[in-house]
Formats: C-alpha cells, sequence, structure tokens
C-alpha cells in the first residue's frame, strides 16, 4: 500500500482519508497509521501546494544560481549548503554533478532584492568561489504539472 | 431505380449506442460515463515515437502483415505474458484495432449457415460481423450470479453440429467480467470435446485487477485452435491510433492476411512504429493506468455499496455493470430519466444484448473528480426513485 498511498498523496495531499481508504482498498485506521509512520520516517516531508503566482498580484522574481564552493575538510558540501539553505528565500538547494556544485533556487520580491542576496550574502561566504545567476523568465511545467493549461475531455460522449 | 442496398447489411440494426449517443450529443453540460476509451492520452514516448517515423519519412505501407520489429515484439510480449510462442512471420498480423481482426478473422474461418457462439452482454460488434460473414449468430445469456462468467453447462447446451466458433470476449465490455483459470479450463475441456474454435478478444487483457490476466492459449491444445486478438487502444490509451493484431494457427492468418491484404493493405504506417516503442519501453504506463483504474473502480464500488445499488465486483477493463432492477423500469428509461433529470449519462446494459437488460454500463475512464460528481448525481436520482416508489406503494394501501 505504501507506494501506492504516496502515488496518489503526491499528486493530490488534500484528498481526505476516507477516500483515500477506499480507492486503496483499505481501513481508513490503516491510512492513519501509515501516513503518521511516513510522516515519523521523514518519507512525507511536507504537503505543499502548488501556485502559479503569475496569476495574482503579488510580483515574484525566481533566480536559479550555480554556485562553486571549495569543500571542507570533513565536512564535503554539506556545511556550506546548510550556510545557504538558512535563508528563508532560498526555495531549494540541490548538490550537483558537473560544472558547478550547488544549485540554489530563490525566490524574492524585485530584481534587486535577487541580485544583492546574491552579491551581498552569497558571494561572501569564504567557501563560495563563483556564482551565475539565471532568471526565470516563465514557468511552463513545475512539480510535474503544467501550468496554466487546463484540459478538456475531448472524447466523443458515448462510445461503444 | 433498382433497390441500390444488400439485404443483409439493411437487415443488421443499427448499434443500439448509436441511438443514445444522438440523445447526448444535443444536451449541454451533460455529464458522461459513457466512454469505451481511456480518459488518458498515450504516453508521450510513445507519440513521439509516432512523430519522429513522420520526420524520418516513414509515410510508406508496411508489409501487408505489418513491420517485422512490431510482430516480432508482439510475439515476445505474448512469451512474456502467456508463456506461448507464435513464429512473428507466420503467425501475427496487424490490423486495424481489434476490430478488424475480429471480422477478418470471421469472414476467414465462416462457411454459410455455421454457427458463431457469442456470449452476451458483450462487444457491439461480434454478431453483425458473423452475419456479414455469412454465420448464424447463437447468442448465449450470461448471467449476473455467474458474475457474467462464462460457464462449461452454457456453453455445452448452446452447440450444435453446426458450431464453428466460440467468441471468448474476457475481460469482459460492458460487464467488467474475467475468466480465471478454473473458469477457462472448465470452458476448454468442452471446446476440445465438440472440435469448435475459439476467437478470444482480449484487448482488455493489461486491465485485470485480480491477479495476473491468463488467457486461453496458455491451456493445452488451446492454440492450435484459437485466434488471440489484442491491441494498443486500451492498453496504452492508443483508441485513435487504430492498431490492433491477431495471432494465431498460421493456416488461419494466412487467410486472415489474403482478405488484410485486398481490404486494407497494411495497418497505418505511423501507428506500427508508435507501437514498437509501446512495446519496448511501455509496461510502466501500464502499470500506472491501471493502477489509477483499479482506484477509480474501488471508489465506485464503495459508492455503491454505499447507496446500496446492487452490482457484482468486476475484475476487468474499466467499466461496472450495476442492476436496476429494483426500479422496475427498463435499462433504457433509466439511462434516459437518468440523462433527462440529473445529466448524466451511462449505457444501457441492452446496448451490448437483451440479456443487458435491467443493467448499465458506467465507464470508469474518467477522473475520480469527474465520478465524484457524477455518481453524486446518480444518487440523487434513485434516492428519489426510490422515494417515489414509496409513496406509490403507501398510495395503493390507503386506497
Amino acid at each position: 500500500m505504501r507506494e501506492e498511498l504516496l502515488t496518489v498523496i503526491e499528486k493530490n495531499s488534500r484528498i481526505d482519508l476516507k477516500e483515500l481508504a477506499v480507492i486503496l482498498g483499505v481501513q481508513e485506521i490503516d491510512v492513519v497509521n501509515e501516513l503518521a509512520a511516513l510522516e515519523a520516517e521523514g518519507v512525507i516531508c511536507g504537503y505543499h501546494t502548488l501556485i502559479d503566482w503569475e496569476k495574482t498580484s503579488n510580483e515574484k522574481v525566481s533566480a536559479l544560481i550555480e554556485v562553486r564552493v571549495t569543500p571542507q575538510r570533513g565536512q564535503g558540501f554539506d556545511n556550506v549548503a546548510e550556510r545557504i539553505y538558512r535563508y528563508p528565500e532560498v526555495r531549494s538547494v540541490y548538490l550537483m554533478s558537473g560544472g558547478y556544485d550547488l544549485m540554489v533556487i530563490l525566490e524574492g520580491k524585485t530584481l534587486r532584492e535577487v541580485s544583492s542576496f546574491v552579491s551581498d550574502k552569497l558571494s561572501t561566504l569564504d567557501t563560495v568561489l563563483s556564482t551565475a545567476t539565471h532568471f526565470i523568465l516563465k514557468k511552463y511545467k513545475d512539480h510535474g504539472t503544467v501550468i496554466s493549461r487546463i484540459k478538456e475531455d475531448e472524447r466523443e460522449m458515448i462510445t461503444p | 431505380m433498382r433497390n441500390p442496398l444488400a439485404d443483409k447489411v439493411v437487415e443488421i440494426k443499427p448499434s443500439g449506442i448509436r441511438k443514445f449517443f444522438d440523445i447526448v450529443s444535443e444536451m449541454k453540460d451533460a455529464i458522461s460515463l459513457g466512454v469505451g476509451e481511456p480518459d488518458f492520452d498515450t504516453p508521450w514516448h510513445i507519440r513521439d515515437e509516432g512523430i519522429y517515423s513522420l520526420e524520418r519519412g516513414r509515410t510508406f505501407y508496411t508489409s501487408n502483415s505489418g513491420l517485422k520489429e512490431l510482430r516480432q515484439e508482439i510475439t515476445n510480449y505474448i512469451r512474456r505474458n502467456h508463456g506461448v510462442s507464435y513464429d512473428p512471420m507466420t503467425e501475427v498480423l496487424i490490423t486495424v484495432g481489434g476490430s478488424e481482426a475480429i471480422d477478418i478473422g470471421l469472414r476467414a474461418m465462416i462457411n454459410p449457415g455455421e454457427e458463431v457462439l457469442i456470449p452476451q452482454p458483450s462487444y457491439v460488434s461480434y454478431e453483425p460481423c458473423a452475419i456479414l460473414a455469412g454465420a448464424k449468430p447463437v447468442i448465449i445469456h450470461l448471467k449476473a450470479e455467474n458474475e457474467f462468467r462464462l460457464t462449461a453447462e452454457e456453453l455445452e447446451a448452446a452447440i450444435t453440429d453446426k458450431t464453428k466458433i466460440l467468441i471468448l470476449p474476457f475481460p469482459n465490455n460492458p460487464t467488467g467480467a474475467i475468466m480465471e483459470r478454473k473458469d477457462l479450463a472448465a470452458i476448454a475441456e468442452v471446446i476440445l470435446k465438440h472440435d469448435i474454435f475459439v476467437m478470444s478478444d482480449e484487448i482488455y487483457g493489461e486491465l485485470t485487477y485480480k491477479g495476473k490476466h491468463m488467457s486461453i492459449i496458455e491451456l493445452p491444445g488451446m492454440r492450435e485452435r484459437t485466434i488471440f486478438i489484442n491491441g494498443f487502444s486500451k492498453a496504452y490509451a492508443m483508441t485513435g491510433w487504430r492498431l490492433g493484431y491477431a495471432c494465431g494457427p498460421r493456416e488461419i492468418l494466412s487467410q486472415m492476411t489474403k482478405i488484410h491484404q485486398f481490404a486494407i493493405m497494411c495497418a497505418p504506417t505511423t501507428s506500427q512504429y508508435a507501437a514498437v516503442e509501446a512495446l519496448k519501453n511501455g509496461d510502466d504506463d501500464v502499470a500506472e493506468m491501471r493502477m489509477a483504474y483499479n482506484q477509480r473502480r474501488r471508489f465506485l464500488m464503495n459508492a455503491f455499496k454505499e447507496m446500496e445499488l446492487e452490482c457484482f465486483e468486476p475484475y476487468g477493463a474499466f467499466y461496472v455493470f450495476p442492476c436496476i432492477k429494483e426500479f422496475g423500469m427498463t435499462s433504457d428509461e433509466f439511462a434516459t430519466r437518468l440523462l433527462e433529470e440529473e445529466k448524466v449519462a451511462v449505457v444501457p446494459g441492452t446496448a451490448f444484448g437483451d440479456c443487458g437488460e435491467g443493467f448499465l454500463r458506467i465507464s470508469y475512464a474518467y477522473s475520480l473528480e469527474n465520478l465524484k460528481v457524477a455518481i453524486g448525481r446518480l444518487e440523487h436520482f434513485i434516492t428519489r426513485l426510490r422515494e417515489e416508489k414509496k409513496k406509490f406503494s403507501q398510495n395503493c394501501t390507503e386506497t
């Protein structure tokens, strides 16, 4: 049940427990216990909502920053990653293979806010060697969901 | 002017679905649960291969029996799933949907007056195809108390010395019934005893929710006398690509290929390239869709239980077949009123044979959200019917 449960709530975390139990063919209490276990084990890390902020009056600027750093003895990249992810404006931090080390996704209110974060906070860290900032111009698809496309059922109404 | 038409064709009744379709299409904002095709898009990597084949200019005919690579993949698939081997060069034919395979299979095997056994309720095209092939269709009425499975007794009772072919439509549209090993073994005995042939339409084979789908070709002596029909429409959500196939003994397949060669030439080339990709890399997509269908199936069965609507639990395809006899209406009346009063379209069971009377086909090739809204309306409708009935019987006792 575990894998199927996760597949369902990954797409729809708002599904109610009773319905979840019905479609998985198990008892509600089992769903409750399994969810609790998954949360305790840190498999489920949160229940978020995917929002297209473009459609609101709330302006946001997102940037993807490639960061090259010097790994530290005994700590590897973990320490510097932690220094970076503590900033609340940082949305995601990934350790990458390839031409740079950390990919940081940042969200700010204005271009100025983002650039000052990079120049004042990020670049000034001792271990950071260089940064390259790319602003996100448009989101087409996020978290497996195509943004701003409502799909209509184009099938015939009745078919054999 | 002389009558331009063939009597045989004119006499065939138009599909019962067609009539209902005309009413529904007039109606705006109706929710339909009447569709016999997946709601998923064809997985992108499969579409991509189709597009790529067009880009490369692969727009020629293929050989009559289809791309060699596709036939090879099909035989691999059948060996993997059923443990049965077919020769890709002589025992596989790629057709325009499973429907073409049904048509030409019957035409290749039937002499005038021979009988074809058709268990019903079942897909709408078996009976007309049998008639067009010159056969006498003999209907076997499947029963709800057997979960609409075909029993050995029912089969035995329908066989005469003219019986040539049994059509075996499982997993079944419209009932969702499946045949498990014990069911198949029982009828196989009768089939062997009477030396008849089988046309096994397993287009919904991948959509089975109780163990793995078993084919009759897995049983001893059956591969030699069976046309195995499958296709890409249901498993890979590829209805519009029009691609199916038939496998069977060489002597039957070569005659089917002859009809196909003269009537069709070959199945669509683009679809065949896409289908190769489906068979090579589509297993995960099928599993994902199967999981989603199964969730919806459980949702519907639970909803019926809660509204106390009688329905056996189906384990195949994407249909449920609830019984509406308690309301004292025909399937047609029920479906028409449900459409007019609640704007929900379902298909009356009678569209799939007379013995579908008293039942409805409800498709769950819809998102859970859609199903929820539609089932809410259905519940509303039957609650009202039950109240009407109660009032009526109260009035009767008062007077």
